[in-house]
């Protein structure tokens, strides 16, 4: 690094500091009082600071307080709002908890949470107390809690170490580095044994045992020293972050980063542990890595390798799957990576096959300019003779009686031949069945494949025959040789098959994926996209779907979506629904709910939750590492498509009122002309019509009348335009299909129109042999009186309208054509757009006609086209798919 | 006059209801007036009129409703005033009971035009045998269709259906109500041959079958036999 940009805070720390106090602003904030272990007065200083902060009027409540029936303690709750607990009864016993909710309804500003290290009641929402508080902090209360130095889970292994006592209740360190503030109880070993001595932990009986086990004075000092040193430790990194934040020169340095490479070794959570302690201490943040590597695994290896995983997840390092045949390679690569500087790896981080060239030498011979530490191990590995031992034995039954008839069929073929073959050459024959068998069994069948061969070839072949006596030397080693090779090549075969069969479930996971990312990115639309989803996750996991769509008031719908595969009860829907609000998975193996029958994965999108899916499977194990992140990445992929689904339609939303502005807009100015003017004729001519002097006239009177008539004709048509659209831009229209008579229609049309073409010549044409079609009346009747009406609009006077039908193959054709001046090529184009008008024309139009009959006919199914005639006007040509009923089947009935 | 025939209205909308005052008083009809469904029918069985207009949106009782209701025991002819797209609504009350409707904005010589029509009807029980559209005569006692003094050959069904418009000249008729007095109960959905026949009347006694006077399409309803049809206007 350069010298100028020593002083220089990392900016990735930087915006890391400031987006923990923005987080922090809006969550509550959590205050430990923290002691080195039970009597050293938590309890008692946590209600002193509450007693005081309540006379400031702070809402301050009691969530759960332990008060051991300490008198003192007993004293300060009073005059405290204690808030009720909850009572569960587990197998007969009732257990008093915190009841959660409560405290979340009462939302007080600050809430005293005792014992955080507590485990609850089953049943409960989460299975440890501090998960409680941390939902309490999620919303928004400050908590006020206890925590023993022992509970810590980086110091549990010590402190058992020191007291020789395990300690089951842990909390994770990151919780102790969440809080705001840490306040150490401290007293002096001597006055904790006095209070001990005095029954004021402790009632005297248990008081005795408990000295004796745990409290010893040594016992004592050594918890307080970690205690002292852990809040000491705390002090220096609030300081370092302070300074990062304040950009304080001198202290901040890079960021360092370690690395830790998890196995299902027994030993490995020592190590993460150790590495967890080195990367606070050294202030860095760290990584742990697991490698995939092929090979047998089974589920036994799995639960471990979980386990590991999740302590270290726990532990607040950032978990790295990756798979690599070459272990020491991929940790290298990933160091790379992660900007890790240092490796940490244990003593038992060998290879399996070749123990003489192990993995720490290699990661040595890679990792130039990485530092590696390797830790001495506790446990003088088990670990190589666990894995010399066989892999595991699966096979059926079936298989072990497959395995035996093939041995016996091969041995009854060879009896009868055994003088013609030789018994040498029934060893090679069946040596050949051993070699064939593992292809299609596991190593168990084999194995006593290989056993009982060798034993029947001796006996029934070797000679003395039928005894296993071998009478000569060569025939015992040939023997012994038969029984290794057998062995050895049942072991190799099945060994590779079962690598075979691990590379093949990960090349099952990655086409899963691959499928299930090639299916979301071509579907369309939420559900499409939700229906995918449904199929694939029930095809992998074969589980149950349910999916509960977040509504747009922000709430979970409580009808699942329809294409879920299960519904979902009351007592389900509150999980899904707490997943929600808190976009955490919740149910089902998981830390929130746990006693629910499925589990629930929030779908978050870049703004909301979207969706809640849960997940239901029949197998009651918990799924195992690798199909658990193969789930999570199915899950982020479906998110990420819900979510781009979920933005198209906020866009398409947006475009749809854009859209509906612009026509109001165009409305406002087209219509509001529109109605003035009529309306102005109506009353400026009632107005004259009232004066004396035009009254006189009659002439006059008839003609100011015929005006207020045609302007109120004007109006209703107009109306009537408007009430049309809006029924079509509703959907409110439906088409009622019924048997026409075209000429029916036509004639119905003609009598509508037969003012406005007065002064035209209407040219009817209907071929001979028009069918009857099934049409909506009332609806066609109104598209093609539309369109005369505008004919008979646009044309002078005298043009000829022609209306014509025919029917072809099934498809009625009706055309509108008028032999005036056509439509200018640009308009062509737009005239069924609503309120288009041709530029230039006479006003009174409206614009909505044709958009009104086109909508119409395309309810029918049919199509609306304008064009310019040949030999010049306009031709309007309406094409619907019709039944057709030919009327000769009725003239014979006549 | 000796009779003056009194007409109910019942419309909430004041200014229709005057307007069908002046309408009708000038036609030498009594008119009464009601605003609402209720009064409307207190009105109807007080003062006995000889025909009843009513709206189908009324405030207080649906307009169908009131059909319904004074069907029970009125029996001078109702017409209904709707505005468009009411046709099924319509044709329902056709069927229920109802003599004839009009759809606002109507003219007011259409609706004189249905209201004399109806009144005829009514008050001519036993039907004049022999009926004249245009050059059509139509003499029911004798079955037999004449146009312009030349004898119309028609199938039995063409004149079954013939007849009955006949006998309701000047009245709409729904499809259901024609279809199942022309072809029976099981018929009256079948509107395709309806369609066919009413094609074939007016083939072979309309001037113009494209662009007919007498058998007329009333969209969505029904058909209406005009015996004399009003000058265009």
């Amino acid at each position: 690094m350069e010298p100028v940009e020593e002083h220089r805070p990392d900016p990735d720390v930087l915006l890391d500091a400031l987006k923990k106090e923005e987080e922090q602003s809006k969550r509550g904030k959590l205050k430990i009082f923290f002691g080195m272990c039970a009597g050293v007065g938590k309890t008692y200083e946590m209600l002193k600071a509450a007693r005081q902060v309540l006379e400031q009027r702070v809402d301050i409540v009691v969530a759960y307080v332990e008060t051991h029936r300490r008198k003192e303690t007993m004293a300060l709750v009073e005059g405290l709002e204690i808030l009720p607990r909850k009572t569960m009864t587990y197998r007969s016993t009732t257990l008093e908890e915190m009841d959660l909710d409560a405290v979340l309804a009462r939302k007080p500003r600050i809430a005293l949470v005792d014992e955080l290290a507590h485990t609850n009641a089953p049943g409960s929402r989460h299975p440890k107390r501090y998960q409680d508080v941390i939902e309490l902090l999620d919303n928004g209360i400050d908590v006020y809690t206890t925590l023993n130095v022992q509970h810590l889970e980086s110091r549990a292994d010590t402190v058992a170490q020191i007291t020789g006592i395990p300690v089951h209740e842990t909390v994770p360190d990151s919780i102790f580095e969440m809080a705001d503030e840490v306040e150490l109880i401290d007293i002096s070993e001597e006055v904790l044994l006095q209070r001990f001595a005095e029954g004021k932990v402790y009632a005297p009986d248990r008081a005795q045992s408990a000295v004796k086990n745990f409290f010893r004075k040594g016992n004592i000092s050594a918890l307080r020293e970690m205690a002292l040193r852990l809040t000491a430790e705390r002090v220096d990194q609030q300081l370092q972050a302070y300074s990062t934040l304040k950009a304080i020169p001198g202290i901040s340095k890079t960021r360092q980063r370690l690395l830790v490479g998890i196995t299902a070794d027994p030993d490995c959570e020592r190590l993460i542990r150790l590495t967890r302690q080195l990367a606070y201490a050294s202030k860095s943040s760290w990584v742990a890595v697991h490698v995939e590597t092929p090979g047998a695994s089974n589920a036994g290896i799995q639960d471990v390798l979980m386990k590991h995983i999740n302590l270290a997840k726990e532990l607040g390092a950032e978990v790295i799957t990756t798979a690599d045949r070459d272990v020491a390679a991929a940790l290298v690569r990933v160091a790379h990576e992660q900007n890790a500087r240092q490796i940490i790896v244990g003593r038992s981080f060998r290879s399996n096959i070749f123990p003489s060239h192990n993995i720490i030498d290699r990661l040595l011979e890679r990792s130039t300019d990485i530092d590696v530490y390797v830790s001495s191990s506790h446990h003088e590995t088990p670990r190589r003779r666990r894995h010399i031992s066989l892999p595991h034995f699966t096979s059926e039954p079936r298989q072990y009686i497959a395995a035996f008839g093939a041995i016996v069929l091969v041995l009854g073929i060879c009896y009868p031949f055994v003088e013609f073959l030789g018994y040498q050459t029934v060893a090679l024959l069946l040596l050949m069945l051993i070699s064939i068998l593992p292809l299609f069994m596991g190593i168990g069948p084999v194995l006593l494949a290989a056993t009982v061969s060798a034993l029947a070839w001796d006996f029934l072949f070797i000679p003395p025959q039928f005894t296993f006596a071998i009478g000569k030397a060569a025939d015992v080693l040939m023997f012994v040789a038969y029984f290794v090779f057998a062995s050895v090549t049942s072991i190799l075969t099945s060994r590779i098959r079962s690598q075979e069969r691990a590379v093949r479930q990960r090349e099952e996971r990655t086409t899963a994926l691959y499928k299930l990312t090639k299916e979301l990115s071509s579907a369309r639309g939420q559900d499409d996209v939700l229906r995918v989803a449904v199929a694939s996750l029930r095809s992998i996991f074969r589980a149950e779907i349910v999916v509960l769509l977040g509504e747009p008031d922000g709430d979970i719908s409580p009808t699942p979506h329809p294409s879920s595969t299960f519904i979902v009860d009351e007592k389900e829907l509150g999980v899904a629904v707490w997943s929600y609000w808190n976009e955490k998975k919740a149910g089902r193996h998981t830390d929130t709910l746990p006693n629910a029958q499925a589990t629930y994965y929030p779908i978050k999108g870049s703004r909301y939750t979207l969706a809640v899916f849960g997940i239901r499977r029949s197998d009651t194990a918990p799924l195992g590492f690798e199909q658990e992140n193969l789930l999570d990445n199915c899950i982020a992929l479906i998110s990420t498509a819900m979510d781009r689904e979920f933005l198209n339609e906020l866009t398409r939303r947006t475009s749809v009122v854009e859209e509906s502005e612009r026509l109001y807009q165009t409305l406002l100015s087209s219509i509001s002309h529109e109605l003035r003017t009529p309306i102005a004729t109506i009353m400026g001519n009632a107005e004259n019509l009232q004066s004396e002097k035009v009254r006189v006239n009659v002439s006059i009177v008839d003609s100011l009348l015929a005006e207020i008539k045609t302007a109120a004709e004007r109006l209703n048509r107009l109306v009537e335009n408007l009430l049309d659209m809006t029924r079509v831009e509703s959907g409110m229209f439906k088409v009622k299909l019924d048997w026409t008579d075209i000429h029916d229609l036509f004639a119905s049309v003609l009598r509508n129109v037969a003012r406005e073409t007065k002064e035209h010549h209407v040219h009817i044409n209907v071929m001979d042999t028009m069918p009857l079609v099934r049409l909506d009346f009332g609806l066609m009747e109104q598209v093609l009186v539309n369109l005369l009406y505008n004919a008979a609009a646009y044309t002078p006077k005298g043009s000829t309208i022609s209306l014509e039908a025919e029917e072809q193959n099934g498809v009625c054709i009706i055309t509108v054509s008028d032999n005036g001046p056509g439509f200018p090529s640009e308009a062509l184009e737009r005239v069924f757009e609503k309120f288009y008008r041709v530029p230039g024309t006479p006003s009174g139009g409206t614009g909505l006609g044709l958009s009104i009959a086109k909508s119409y006919v395309e309810a029918h199914k049919g199509t609306i086209t304008a064009s310019n005639r040949l030999s010049g006007g306009a031709q309007f040509t309406i094409r619907i798919p019709s039944e057709i009923k030919q009327m000769k089947l009725f003239e014979s009935e006549a | 006059m000796s009779f003056q025939p009194t007409i109910l209205v019942i419309d909430d909308e004041q200014q229709i209801r005057r307007l069908l005052d002046v309408t009708l008083s000038s036609n030498e009809y009594g008119v009464i007036s009601a605003a609402t469904g209720e009064e409307g029918m207190r009105e109807a069985a007080m003062r006995r009129p000889n025909l009843i207009i009513t709206d189908l949106g009324l405030p207080d009782v649906d307009g169908s409703e009131v059909v319904r209701r004074l069907r029970e025991w009125y029996d001078g002819p109702i017409i209904v005033l709707s505005v468009r797209d009411t046709e099924q609504e319509i044709a329902s009350l056709l069927d229920a009971g109802a003599d004839d409707y009009c759809i606002k904005p109507f003219r007011p010589f259409e609706l004189l035009a249905r209201i004399r029509s109806a009144l005829r009807h009514h008050e001519t029980a036993p039907k004049d045998s022999v009926v004249t559209f245009g050059d059509v005569v139509v003499n029911l006692a004798a079955r037999t269709v004449t146009k312009s003094g030349d004898d119309v050959k028609l199938t039995s069904l063409e004149y079954s259906l013939l007849a009955l418009l006949v006998r309701n000249a000047d009245k709409v008729l729904t499809h259901h109500y024609i279809l199942e007095q022309v072809w029976g109960k099981n018929y009256s959905e079948e509107t395709q041959y309806l369609r066919i026949y009413i094609g074939q009347l007016r083939k072979k006694l309309e001037e113009n079958p494209a662009q007919p006077k007498h058998i007329l399409t009333e969209s969505r309803v029904g058909y209406r036999l005009v015996t004399n049809p009003s000058p265009s206007v």
